[in-house]
């Protein structure tokens, strides 16, 4: 708690700056095109048809459309700008939409008075239709406002760091507090967004009033610390800080903050960008936007290579890797660390006595029985499609659920047999037991540090020395750190630093 | 006789539904008020707003003290002529002050300029200067009328049109505005255009009355000479309204003091 606590100035001045530019600029787009909207019979159904369409998109999905949409455009996919412009579109329809019926709903009569006293089109727009529609398009920021705050927490897959860091990875590590931390200020924030849109509502009416004043220098602070916020990221931005990224799981949190000490150690300044999509951390590995991070062997070979025959020998398949990341996205494969972590498929001991399994051929017999139970990615991989065929494997029921709760689910009976990762410290915790590959259908798994093409380039010295990590640790050891931060509550820091000691140590002679 | 300050030559204007106004044709003299009268439906509010372009003819000429409206931009042209609307005519997010001072604003006056011409106005129209900073919302609606009569008069307009500018109030409100309309007319000089159902009204306030049917101009007469040769049985029927009302109350209130 108290360590969680520390990083909320940080982790709430990145929320801010996130959401309060986003609510700006969806603003300053949506009330010129909610008036335009207004005032067109084709352009206006069509803008708002628009803004409904993406406002039905999940606003997770959304954030997640971001990545490969500015890819293609070339710009920066992963990190501010995705969340960002996720968080824009996300902000305009309640705006939009309010503007839309606030200048509607204008007495058409009071629009004649307006020409009447000899008004043109412009002054009365200023005159008498903004401050007529006003308290209606204040109504539509609010709940942009409250809107974005939310969604914002969403935007950490993509790389961007606001108070979903802490939902995140409290739920991945099962720190319960983190979540909360998390939740509650989020709430907190958009509880005090919402009472400052309220009291400059009520200062426009009433201009000139105390509350307009208060309203005015509460809404600058915040936006001269969200300001401040962004400088001092494009700052460090530039000042050659190391970035790690780590995927959606414990044993990612614990190796980034292995590696951020070792590299801390070396003399480099480092941030750890956490909690982000499968693919997030490649693409942005491949970008330059990320430095540092740890992938598998399997997955590159299956979701970047797009290969889907086996490997000759673990090394040759790793010589594969290492060239075509090297020859295609510029990324450079450092070291494979040792332990393999691979998809693993368990069941519920009481299970395994019930139908006597052993191995996989043992489970075919009885699948149609069972229910399995994995995280989202897994049905979609290419792995599955091979086990399902090779084994036969036919399931009375498939779930997917987040991988934080897929081993509860197999421990509570939900689900029987569970796709499970070999390293995973929660297969002992949960008395899982993990039934044999006999036809030897899994690819490995190997996990591989892989550096950005030009994060490679300017610390030559630093690439050789994490070269030196190779086979640096094992399936047990890694076994037991995650075990340490799922099961005994630790924190990936505290978690990995025999690890960070090993490393210090090898370095050392 | 002096040269007409409104001319108004052949007004036409047609909607998709029909003929709303046909070729209606008046001149108003400088300083007298006309009073057009008519059912409802009979183009009178219509012709009314084609005098300040709110409603842009199909045809026909109207003149201002000699100058074609249709050569100057309808804008230039309503910022010097005064209107009073019927109803919602007031800006509800504007202080009394600052709707009383919109046209001159909207001319470019001075702001100083402009706030003794607010304290002149409210003065004119029998307004207390305290209510200066008020929302229209807060007046009663006699009170909003002679803010709406003030607005209307504020860039001293060589004409003033009036749309049914007492209808919403209460009798002894409305009966209290004809008299300050009367006494402004007097002092001011006034050249102005009034619509009115009120035939009682139109005898009260105007120089001449114009009576409508059906888009057309029916008669145009002095009050005295409209009641001894009506043109038709349609300006017929309309005068008899208020004479059978005249009559009938005078027969209530005979009854009620001989009881």
């Amino acid at each position: 708690m108290r360590e969680g606590l520390d990083d909320l100035p940080h982790f709430l001045a990145l929320h801010l700056e996130l959401t309060l530019f986003a609510l700006l600029v969806g603003v300053a787009l949506s009330v010129p095109l909610g008036i335009i909207s207004a005032k067109s019979r084709v352009l206006g159904p069509l803008l708002l048809g628009l803004a409904g369409v993406a406002q039905t998109i999940p606003s997770l999905a959304l954030l997640a459309l971001m990545v490969p949409c500015l890819a293609a455009l070339g710009a920066p996919s992963i990190g501010f700008l995705p969340a960002f412009v996720a968080l824009v579109v996300y902000s305009v329809l309640p705006v939009l939409r309010n503007t839309v019926t606030g200048f509607t709903n204008i007495d058409p009569a009071l629009l004649e008075a307006a020409r009447g006293v000899g008004m043109s089109p412009r002054q009365t727009l200023y005159y008498v239709e903004l401050p007529t529609a006003l308290p209606m398009i204040a109504a539509g920021v609010r709940t942009a406002a409250v809107w974005t705050v939310g969604a914002a927490t969403l935007a950490t897959p993509v790389g961007a760091q606001s108070l979903g860091n802490y939902i995140f990875t409290g739920l991945q590590t099962r720190n319960v507090s983190l979540v909360l931390i998390g939740c509650f200020s989020a709430a907190l924030l958009s509880l005090v967004l919402d009472g400052l849109a309220r009291l400059l509502l009520l200062g426009v009416e009433r201009p000139r009033g105390a509350a307009f004043g208060a309203g005015i220098v509460a809404l600058g602070a915040l936006y001269g610390c969200a300001g401040l916020t962004a400088i001092d990221q494009l700052r460090q931005g530039s000042s050659g800080q190391v970035i790690v990224g780590t995927k959606t799981f414990t044993e990612q949190y614990i190796l980034a903050e292995a590696l951020a000490g070792y590299l801390r150690a070396a003399g480099k300044s480092v941030q750890v960008a956490p909690s982000l999509g499968s693919s997030v951390l490649f693409d942005g590995l491949s970008a330059g936007t990320i430095d540092l991070g740890v992938d598998y062997s399997g997955t590159i070979w299956a979701n970047v290579l797009k290969r889907d025959d086996a490997p000759a020998s673990r090394d040759a398949g790793l010589n594969e890797i290492r060239s075509a990341l090297s020859n295609r996205y510029g990324v450079v494969l450092v070291a494979p660390l040792g332990f393999d972590n691979t998809y693993a498929i368990a069941v519920r001991r009481n299970v395994t006595a019930t139908f006597a399994l052993k191995s996989l051929s043992d489970l075919a017999a009885h699948s149609r029985d069972l229910v399995i139970g994995a995280d989202y990615e897994f049905f979609a991989r290419p792995e599955w499609k091979a086990l399902r065929s090779r084994y036969g494997l036919v399931f009375r029921e498939q779930r997917s659920m987040d991988p934080s709760l897929v081993y509860q689910a197999a421990s509570s009976g939900q689900v029987d047999v569970v796709c499970a990762f070999s390293t995973d410290g929660r297969l002992a915790a949960f008395d899982l037991v993990v039934l044999e590959d006999n036809l030897q259908v899994m690819p490995r798994y190997d996990a591989i540090l892989l550096a950005s093409g030009k994060f490679a380039r300017k610390n030559p010295s630093v690439l050789k020395a994490l070269a030196g990590l190779a086979g640096s640790l094992d399936v047990p050891h890694m076994r037991a750190m995650n075990k340490a931060v799922d099961q005994e509550g630790r924190t990936p820091a505290v978690a990995a630093a025999p690890l960070l000691q090993s490393w210090l140590a090898r370095a050392a002679n | 006789m002096p040269p007409a300050m409104i001319r108004v030559e052949d007004l036409s204007k047609s909607y998709s539904s029909g003929a709303v106004v046909q070729g209606v044709s008046f001149e108003v003299p400088r300083g007298e008020v006309l009073s057009i009268v008519g059912r409802s439906g009979s183009g009178k509010t219509t012709t009314l707003k084609m005098l300040n372009r709110l409603i842009e003819p199909d045809a026909g000429r109207v003149y201002i003290d000699g100058e074609d409206t249709a050569k100057v931009s309808g804008e230039t042209l309503r910022r010097n002529v005064g209107y009073v609307f019927q109803r919602v005519g007031l800006f509800p997010r504007m202080t009394v002050a600052e709707n009383v001072g919109i046209t001159p604003k909207l001319l470019g006056m001075a702001s100083d300029q402009i706030s003794r011409r607010v304290d002149e106005l409210l003065d004119l129209v029998e307004l207390d200067g305290s209510l200066r900073t008020r929302l229209p919302s807060s007046l009663s609606g006699g009170e909003q009328q002679r803010v709406g009569l003030a607005r209307a008069l504020a860039a001293r307009p060589r004409i003033l049109l009036l749309d049914e500018p007492f209808a919403a109030l209460d009798p002894l409100t409305r009966e209290r505005l004809q008299q300050v309309f009367l006494r402004l007319r007097q002092e001011l000089q006034l050249t102005a255009v009034l619509v009115t159902h009120d035939l009682v009204e139109a005898f009260l306030l105007s120089t001449r009355i114009a009576v409508m049917r059906s888009g057309q101009l029916i008669q145009l007469a002095l009050p005295e000479e409209l009641l001894r040769r009506p043109a038709n049985s349609y300006v017929r029927d309309l005068l008899d309204v208020p004479r059978r009302q005249a009559r009938l109350f005078e027969r209530f209130s005979e009854r009620s003091e001989d009881a």
